[in-house]
């Protein structure tokens, strides 16, 4: 069994606002081992993408312990790659020219890596397109090949999918597995998609929100490719909805926020 | 209404277009570059008939039949030619001279908060000033000569340029900051990368500006005290009351700025390929 690659250990982050602190993660646990593919699921305010944000090094500003490959995370860095909820692609460069970024295409070994991670992101023939000639999902895809560019230890996903359109996300959905089969990057995926979680995770990780916690680890042991249809899909998703539900009512209990 | 419909599912069917259809885009091309011609050649047909009947003072309104005589007697002798020889070369030194520090000064002032506190609000001050109220001065510290002219010139060049490149350096998207953070760009990328490239649609929109002014802050140059120069004909055609020599000057004026501008479009659409932007609805 790999070890632990990412160690998240009581981490507690917590937001001041006008009327008082706000806790929004509180006492966070998780173990993440090399080429894992961990879906984080949870209502809005659960503090997922705070989480995932924290990991990514572009929050800084938390206690706790958050260590990959044993080093605190104190800043962002190519080792995490970063997926927004948009692609954020720099409109001006094209679409080799956007994966590279701050790399130079001149260099033989970055080119020849920019035209393989084109290919495994289906995206050969629009090289030299242009961010506004490419469709939501291109253009997503575009930014995972400008991420994997840097063989990042662990590509972070914050709700990437979640601005397209039902079957142009399926077949992302699809797209993201298969650069996963091939690369075994491991992964964190923030998602409020039930759907979405079960079909990509190994492991589902729920969380609830005020304060955001995480409430279980779901482990999905479906071999892949998965079937929607399937019933063991469904009873699966099934329960983690049933699980969801619990969550969501405690909050409503309280009345907090809502 | 055939034709209307025809016209809007071309695109659906034909990808590339076929033949008929390139040409009948051209032809709308055209029909739009003559459409752009359409009042003025139709204000020149009535002034020109009105002066042959007579009905126009000769003194204050010569024909454009006049204006181009004139306009050919002075190319042929050459001495507009050197006029614009003289004003070309007046407003280009104005303009590099203002325009480079209006550059530079935006881009210090955009990339600091510190910087932009300690200038930006006497900058703003100064920009205010207008040429008129500022020329009796340069007169008296750098005499007639081409240095006050030059001055003003560049004085009037400088604020678009710093103007616009500010505020496009300031309105680089917030978002796309993160993004270089995480690609973890070094200062000098986050400049060449991010902040030029995103602030280039304002500065360049600040060059046009700019490069407008300098040659308005040349006639103002010229008209003060000059014996050559566009500025200078002018004025001098003024004293002697010909009147179709200061209408060639100010066409001359007219053709140059709207040359000049043209360049820098061209500059602009080479530059900003990458942008998408609205044509106008009925741009067909």
């Amino acid at each position: 069994m790999a070890a632990d690659m990412l160690v998240v250990q009581e981490l507690n982050k917590t937001f001041s606002t006008p009327s008082g602190t706000v806790i929004a993660l509180d006492r966070i646990g998780l173990q993440v081992k090399q080429g894992e593919l961990i879906t984080i699921i949870g209502p809005s305010g659960c503090g997922k993408s705070t989480l995932l944000k924290i990991v990514a090094g572009l929050d800084t500003d938390y206690e706790g312990s958050v260590r990959l490959n044993g080093k605190q995370i104190d800043g962002p860095s190519i080792e995490k790659g970063f997926i927004f909820q948009e692609p954020r692609l720099f409109p001006w460069l094209t679409v080799e020219k956007n994966i590279a970024g701050n790399l130079s295409l001149k260099k033989p070994d970055i080119r020849e890596k920019v035209t393989e991670l084109i290919e495994l992101v289906r995206l050969t023939g629009f090289e030299k397109a242009y961010p506004r000639e490419l469709s939501g999902g291109m253009a997503q895809r575009v930014a995972i090949a400008r991420a994997l560019l840097r063989n990042p230890d662990v590509l972070l996903l914050d709700e990437p999918f979640g601005a397209l359109d039902a079957f142009t996300r399926s077949h992302m959905q699809e797209v993201l597995l298969d650069i996963w089969q091939k690369n075994r990057t491991t992964m964190l995926f923030v998602t409020h998609d039930l759907d979405e979680a079960v079909f990509l995770g190994n492991r589902v990780v729920m969380m609830n929100p005020r304060p955001g916690h995480i409430r279980k680890v779901l482990t999905i042991d479906l071999p892949y490719p998965r079937k929607r249809a399937s019933q063991s899909f469904q009873e699966l998703r099934h329960h983690v909805l049933k699980e969801f539900e619990k969550v969501e009512e405690p909050a409503i209990d309280h009345g907090a926020g809502i | 209404m055939q034709a209307g419909t025809e016209g809007a599912l071309a695109p659906l069917t034909a990808g590339k277009g076929s033949r008929g259809q390139k040409r009948r885009r051209l032809s709308i091309r055209s029909m739009n570059v003559l459409l752009g011609w359409l009042l003025p050649v139709a204000l020149l047909a009535v002034w020109q008939g009105a002066g042959m009947m007579g009905m126009l003072n000769a003194t204050l309104l010569p024909t454009p039949g006049v204006i181009v005589e004139e306009f050919v007697s002075l190319t042929a002798s050459g001495e507009l030619l050197r006029h614009l020889e003289v004003s070309t070369w007046r407003a280009l030194l104005g303009f590099l001279l203002g325009g480079g520090l209006g550059l530079a000064a935006g881009l210090w002032v955009g990339f600091s908060y510190k910087i932009e506190r300690l200038l930006d609000p006497s900058l703003q001050m100064l920009r205010t000033l207008p040429h008129l109220a500022v020329a009796p001065l340069f007169i008296l510290w750098f005499g007639f000569d081409e240095t006050s002219k030059i001055l003003l010139i560049a004085k009037g060049a400088f604020f678009p340029l710093y103007v616009n490149t500010f505020l496009g350096i300031r309105s680089v998207d917030g978002k796309l900051f993160d993004v270089a953070r995480v690609l973890q760009f070094n200062r000098w990328q986050l400049i060449t990368k991010l902040i030029l490239p995103a602030s280039l649609p304002n500065i360049l929109l600040g060059l046009r500006l700019s490069i407008g002014v300098a040659w308005l802050g040349l006639v103002v140059a010229e008209m003060m005290g000059s014996s050559e120069g566009i500025g200078f004909l002018i004025n001098d055609a003024r004293y002697l009351s010909i009147t179709s020599l200061v209408f060639v000057g100010i066409i001359l004026f007219a053709l140059i700025g709207k040359l000049t501008d043209s360049l820098v479009k061209l500059l602009e659409r080479r530059l900003l390929r990458w942008q998408e932007g609205y044509q106008g609805g009925d741009n067909r």
